[in-house]
């Protein structure tokens, strides 16, 4: 079991918190911190169905009279949401695809395979943590443009799966140091080559660590702004993160519309880690204790 | 099996199409972007070497200096005031408390949505006119408070802290909360058997104990602090009258909308060079201890 399980298992044995109006206070002060850090986002879902007499008329806070679901069909059809969304997920899922193609391969390369340059390998990938992409913007956008590939999916998914790819090799390969030699071994007496023993016997034991890389390349390449607001300014190619701006220009007076656009924008998220936020927080803390 | 797993063409298809895309694409550039530092340049034809005068510039221009004041004021918000509030919810929390895993499920769930949303949630929250927050503020008999936040000067940027606060104490949460789980139980039994109250083995006992995370929290909320651009490019855009204006902002301005190649990517480097520095004095700082 990793340190990450251990970290996160329920300890049995239960003990009292010093009396019960101790007990009372504590819960009150988690309810409270727990209303601060939802409400703002049940005040966006409550705004996305009002329309704008409703929300000046200055009851900001109460359950909308009407619920407006029209505010979504139009944020969907005029606010070309649909658009922005299904670009979102086609550069995201392209993203975590090619982020663990190339650094399950890589990671088991540098882990599991002998070669001299194994560990100077490690230490170039492991250096692109630590660098924060501003710097790598502008020549970036230099070249994309001399390649032509400026508004294109391209333009996103290439810098996003060499931007995501430290982090994954790192994670993946913490893995596969873990399994043990004589999986390779009886796998290679039993006549696998190297292709059959990776793909068939050893991607499928790491299969959290996927899931985890996965996530984590999810969450960056869904919520990613900088790179996106300057590589593409063509509507048809725009991720949710730029369309929420342009939009937010266009409706700026509709705050019905927006919100139904921010909401479309959220919910994915927030689905994805209530169905897995055990596996979402592990991932999390997974990336942040690699030092 | 030595000639399997050592087989050169294998490990070049393994780990060649990776390094270069890695190389090409982070490496590279990064490389690139010190070298544009040294240029007077706008983007058309070839640009002129300077040396160093871009940097010069950098430090004698109000604009950067300020830029970089903003940067050090989020990071010492973050770490003075969501650290510490992140620490207590996380010591609250893996203190057995009734419903941890709800209320480590609930705080989290800011930490997961687009700082573009987030940014746009909290201009409307703001709102001089009908927002939440003023709305809130005249409920409870505090009219006078109510007020433009995010369009005076004398408020903005601290309106402009909050939502990172919110945002991402329940991520230092998290990472806290783990640390304070992996925290021995032998050692906090002794420390009761030996009578200390919680407050004391909390601060004596699982605090030490955890630096190893407390140390990854420092490094993250300051770096995060340094690079934070989304939030002020949709939520301020630097404004008003620059009081919001962080490097990375004034990067992208500089580039995008000057069209001053040369003197933008000098401000990138900074960043760069700030960070790192940061990191290395953190790691150390803790090392000495």
């Amino acid at each position: 079991m990793s340190t990450v399980e251990v970290m996160l298992q329920k300890n049995p044995k239960r003990r009292s918190i010093s009396g019960p109006i101790g007990k009372v206070f504590l819960q009150a002060f988690l309810i409270l911190v727990a209303i601060v850090q939802i409400y703002p986002l049940i005040w966006l879902a409550l705004f996305s169905l009002k329309d704008n007499s409703e929300i000046f008329s200055g009851d900001v806070a109460g359950l909308p009279k009407a619920f407006l679901w029209s505010n979504y069909t139009k944020a969907m059809s005029d606010g070309h949401v649909l658009t922005y969304f299904m670009n979102s997920v086609l550069v995201t899922a392209a993203s975590i695809v090619l982020v663990l193609i190339l650094s399950s391969m890589t990671g088991y390369a540098i882990t599991r395979m002998n070669w001299k340059l194994s560990g100077l390998t490690m230490t170039i990938i492991l250096l692109g943590m630590m660098v924060p992409i501003h710097a790598a913007l502008l020549p970036l956008f230099i070249i994309l443009k001399n390649l032509g590939l400026l508004n294109s999916y391209w333009s996103l998914i290439i810098p996003y799966v060499a931007f995501g790819i430290p982090m994954a090799v790192f994670i993946l390969g913490s893995f596969f140091k873990g399994i043990p030699r004589e999986m390779e071994e009886s796998a290679v007496i039993d006549g696998c080559g190297i292709y059959r023993t990776f793909f068939s016997i050893i991607l499928p034991l790491v299969t959290p660590a996927i899931s985890t890389v996965a996530i984590f390349t999810f969450l960056s390449c869904w919520n990613e702004l900088m790179f996106a607001v300057t590589f593409i300014n063509n509507t048809a190619y725009q991720t949710l993160t730029v369309g929420m701006m342009s939009m937010v220009g266009t409706y700026i007076t509709q705050w019905g519309i927006i919100g139904a656009g921010l909401m479309i924008t959220t919910v994915p998220t927030v689905v994805i880690y209530l169905l897995l936020n055990k596996q979402v927080q592990k991932s999390m803390i997974a990336g942040a204790v690699k030092g | 099996m030595n000639s399997v797993f050592s087989n050169k063409g294998t490990i070049a298809v393994f780990v060649l199409p990776t390094l270069l895309l890695f190389c090409g694409i982070v490496l590279i550039p990064i490389f690139v972007s010190s070298y544009y530092s040294l240029l007077d340049w706008n983007g058309v034809g070839r640009g002129k070497f300077i040396g160093l005068d871009n940097y010069v510039e950098m430090f004698k221009d109000t604009r950067v200096l300020n830029s970089i004041k903003n940067s050090l004021l989020f990071a010492g918000a973050s770490v003075f005031i969501q650290l510490p509030i992140s620490l207590v919810l996380a010591l609250i929390l893996a203190s057995n408390v009734k419903g941890e895993g709800f209320y480590r499920t609930v705080y989290f769930i800011p930490v997961l949505i687009s700082t573009v949303v987030i940014a746009q949630l909290w201009s409307k929250i703001y709102n001089a006119d009908y927002g939440l927050l003023n709305v809130l503020l005249q409920s409870i008999g505090l009219s006078s408070l109510a007020q433009d936040w995010l369009g005076q000067k004398d408020t903005a940027l601290a309106a402009s802290f909050i939502p990172t606060l919110w945002q991402y104490v329940g991520y230092h949460m998290l990472l806290m909360y783990a640390g304070a789980k992996s925290v021995s139980q032998d050692v906090l039994e002794a420390a009761r058997m030996d009578g200390a109250s919680r407050i004391r083995t909390a601060w004596s006992i699982m605090i030490p104990l955890m630096k190893p995370i407390l140390k990854v929290s420092l490094v993250f909320s300051v770096i995060g602090a340094f690079k934070v651009f989304d939030l002020i490019y949709v939520l301020t855009g630097g404004g008003p009258f620059y009081t919001t204006e962080v490097p990375s902002t004034l990067m992208y301005a500089t580039i995008f909308d000057t069209f001053r190649y040369g003197y933008g990517s000098a401000i990138s480097v900074f960043i760069i060079v700030e960070c790192l520095v940061c990191t290395i004095l953190i790691n150390s700082l803790f090392k000495t201890e």
